[in-house]
C-alpha cells in the first residue's frame, strides 16, 4: 500500500508499505477514503514530540471502509463505511468506564500520561496512522461508528477530531448564558470552539489570531468578533479594554505547542525543542480571563515542561480545564447539530490533496500558504 | 467595570442572539452537554464484552513505561527500535519514568540519531533522501509563497528563516565535511 512516512524533522515522503495485519482479535483493517492533516500533526512534522520514529505513518483523522475484521469483532463487517475517533481506547479500563476515552490505560505501553492516538508517535502508543491507503484500527467494536447515510464524508472526517475537540473545548469552559468567551487560535479547532460557544449560550465570542484570512473565516463562519494580535502592542490589555477591564469569563486555548507572538518562547519550543510547547497562547489566556474565570485548554502540548505563568493562575483563582477530547462521547449530540443545520464542519476545508503530494500538503499547512485552514488527504486520488 | 458589583451590560440580548445565530443556546442546559459531568460511569460502553481485554501477541520485547505495572494488552507495532537510536530509546524506557526530564530528552536525542541513521542508510539505497521534495518546499512556488506572506502582518515570518537552516544546515555541514575529507584524501595520495 502507499503510505505517508516520516523521514525526520520537516521531512516526509510516500512509500510502499505492507498492508497492516490483524494483530488482535478485536482489530479491524480499514481502507482509508479520506484523511486530514491536523494542526497537531505539525508538531510531529517539526520533530517536537519525543519518540517520533522515522518510518512512522501519521494521521489521526480519517474515515474509510472496513476491509477486514478480527475474530471477536461483532459491531462491524467488511464493507461498512466507518468514521474512527482519533482516540485508540479499550472501553473498559478504569478511565474508559468513566467516559475518559482519551485517557485509556490499556492501549499505550509507552506512557501513562496520555492515551492512545493513531499516528502520533510512540509517546501516544506507537500506532501507525491513517494518512495511508490502509490502517489498523484496534478495538473495532468500541471506537469506530458507521457513517450515517445522510452524512457527508468530509463532515465525518472532521468529526473524528477537529469538530469534536472544538466542541469539547467549549464544554470545558462551563459557559453560562451571556458569558464572554475568548478563543485563542482561528485554526480548525478554534473556529469550531467559537461556533460551539454560541450553542452553549455565550453572549459574546471573540477570536484572536495573527492570520487575517483565518480571522475573516472566524467572522463569517463562527460569527465572532476578531482581533489580530499582531496589530496590538499587548493583546491582554486589549482584551481587558474590550471587556470593560473585567476580563473574559472563559478563555479557550485552541493553539497549543507552536503558538506565535513571542519570538523567544516560540523558538525555544518549536525550533530548539527546549520546552514541551510554546505557552504564549496559554499565558495570554491566563492573563486575559477574569479572576475566578475558566481557562479551557484543547491545544496540544508535548510531555516536557513549559514556562507557564502558573502564579497568575493561582492568584486569580482560575479554573483550568483541559484534556484530549473523548471524541465518540461528543458524536450523538454533534450528529444532531449537523442534521439540524447548526454546524457544517466541512465549510472550513480549503485543500484536498492526493496522498502522493502529501509533503506539499504539510508544507502548505505548516507555512500557512494559499489561505490554508484545513487540508484533506485523498489516498485514492493518485 | 470590575470595580463595582454589576456585570457589564451585554451588547446583544439572548433573544437577539437566538434570532441571529443558528442554534444559539441549544446546549445552554449543561444536561445537554455530552461531557458534563466529566466522569460518567458506564462499564458496558458500546457493548464491550471484556473486563480486561485479550492480550495482543508480543512479537519483540516491547518497550514500555516503568509507570505501567505490565505491558498493556494492546499496543502499537509501528517501527520497532533499531540501531543506536533503538539502544537509546530502550535505555530511556528502562531507566526513567515519565516524570523525569531525562526520559524525554533521551527520546528526543534518539529521534535525531534515528534521522541521521536513516539518512545515511538511504544513501546506499535506490531511493536516497531528498530534502527538497520531502519538505514540500516546492509548494512555495505553486501555492503563493510570497503573496501569502508579504503585507500580511504575520508574526511567524520573524522565525521562518530558521527552518531552512534547521533542515538544510546539517546537510550542508555533512556535505562540507565530505568534500573536505575527499580533498584531504586526494592531497595525501599526491604526497
Amino acid at each position: 500500500m502507499r503510505a505517508m512516512v516520516y523521514r525526520g524533522p520537516y521531512k516526509i515522503r510516500v512509500e510502499e508499505k505492507d498492508i497492516p495485519p490483524i494483530e488482535h482479535p478485536n482489530d479491524a483493517i480499514v481502507r482509508v477514503t479520506t484523511a486530514a492533516i491536523c494542526g497537531s500533526d505539525l508538531h510531529l512534522f517539526h520533530g517536537m514530540m519525543p519518540d517520533t520514529r522515522v518510518g512512522m505513518t501519521f494521521g489521526h483523522e480519517f474515515v474509510g471502509v472496513v476491509e477486514q475484521v478480527g475474530s471477536s469483532v461483532q459491531n462491524l463487517k467488511p464493507g461498512d463505511r466507518v468514521m474512527v475517533p482519533f482516540n485508540v481506547y479499550c472501553g473498559t479500563c478504569y478511565f474508559c468506564a468513566r467516559g475518559l476515552y482519551s485517557n485509556c490505560h490499556n492501549v499505550n505501553a509507552n506512557a501513562t500520561a496520555v492515551g492512545g492516538i493513531y499516528g502520533y508517535s510512540h509517546t501516544c502508543g506507537g500506532y501507525d496512522g491513517g494518512q495511508a491507503e490502509y490502517v489498523r484500527v484496534p478495538f473495532a467494536d468500541i471506537g469506530p461508528s458507521l457513517i450515517p447515510e445522510w452524512m457527508d464524508e468530509e463532515d465525518a472526517v472532521l468529526l473524528t477530531d477537529a469538530l469534536a475537540t472544538g466542541y469539547f473545548g467549549a464544554q470545558l469552559g462551563d459557559i453560562v448564558e451571556g458569558d464572554t468567551v475568548v478563543v485563542f487560535g482561528a485554526g480548525p479547532v478554534g473556529l469550531f470552539a467559537a461556533k460551539s460557544s454560541w450553542l452553549m449560550g455565550a453572549g459574546r465570542v471573540i477570536v484572536i489570531d495573527h492570520l487575517e484570512y483565518r480571522l475573516e473565516k472566524a467572522r463569517t463562519f463562527a460569527h465572532a468578533e476578531t482581533y489580530n494580535f499582531a496589530e496590538y502592542d499587548d493583546i491582554v490589555v486589549e482584551m481587558k479594554k474590550a471587556t470593560d477591564y473585567l476580563g473574559a469569563d472563559v478563555v479557550i486555548d485552541a493553539v497549543g505547542a507552536e503558538a506565535d507572538g513571542n519570538f523567544l518562547q516560540h523558538v525555544t519550543s518549536s525550533k530548539f525543542k527546549l520546552q514541551g510547547g510554546s505557552p504564549i497562547a496559554l499565558n495570554w489566556a491566563i492573563d486575559a480571563v477574569r479572576k475566578g474565570g475558566t481557562v479551557s485548554v484543547v491545544g496540544a502540548y508535548g510531555p516536557m515542561f513549559s514556562a507557564v505563568k502558573f502564579g497568575d493562575a493561582l492568584n486569580k483563582g482560575l479554573t483550568l480545564r483541559m484534556n484530549q477530547a473523548p471524541v465518540k462521547r461528543q458524536w450523538p449530540r454533534l450528529f444532531d447539530h449537523i442534521r439540524n443545520g447548526y454546524l457544517k464542519p466541512s465549510d472550513i476545508v480549503t485543500h484536498r490533496i492526493p496522498l502522493e503530494h502529501i509533503a506539499e500538503g504539510y508544507h502548505i499547512f505548516s507555512a500557512k500558504l494559499d489561505n490554508c485552514i484545513k487540508p484533506l488527504i485523498l489516498p485514492a486520488a493518485n | 467595570m470590575p470595580y463595582t458589583a454589576k456585570k457589564p451590560t451585554r451588547a446583544r440580548s439572548s433573544e437577539e442572539l437566538r434570532a441571529a445565530i443558528p442554534g444559539w443556546g441549544v446546549d445552554l442546559d449543561p444536561k445537554d452537554r455530552p461531557s458534563v459531568p466529566k466522569e460518567q460511569f458506564d462499564p458496558t460502553l458500546n457493548g464491550a464484552r471484556w473486563d480486561f481485554p485479550e492480550r495482543q501477541e508480543e512479537k519483540w520485547p516491547r518497550e514500555r513505561s516503568i509507570e505501567h505495572k505490565f505491558l498493556t494488552p494492546v499496543f502499537g507495532t509501528s517501527t520497532p527500535p533499531k540501531g543506536l537510536s533503538g539502544v537509546i530509546r530502550k535505555y530511556s524506557y528502562k531507566k526513567y519514568s515519565e516524570g523525569r526530564a531525562a526520559h524525554w530528552l533521551l527520546l528526543l536525542a534518539a529521534d535525531r540519531v534515528d534521522a541521521v541513521e536513516h539518512h545515511l542508510r538511504s544513501f546506499v539505497s535506490l531511493r536516497p533522501d531528498n530534502p527538497i521534495t520531502q519538505t514540500g518546499v516546492l509548494s512555495e512556488f505553486s501555492r503563493h509563497g510570497i503573496t501569502s506572506r508579504i503585507g500580511k502582518k504575520r508574526v511567524d515570518v520573524n522565525h521562518q528563516w530558521i527552518d531552512p537552516l534547521l533542515v538544510g544546515g546539517p546537510w550542508l555541514v555533512a556535505g562540507g565535511l565530505g568534500v573536505a575529507a575527499v580533498r584531504r584524501l586526494m592531497r595525501l595520495r599526491r604526497t
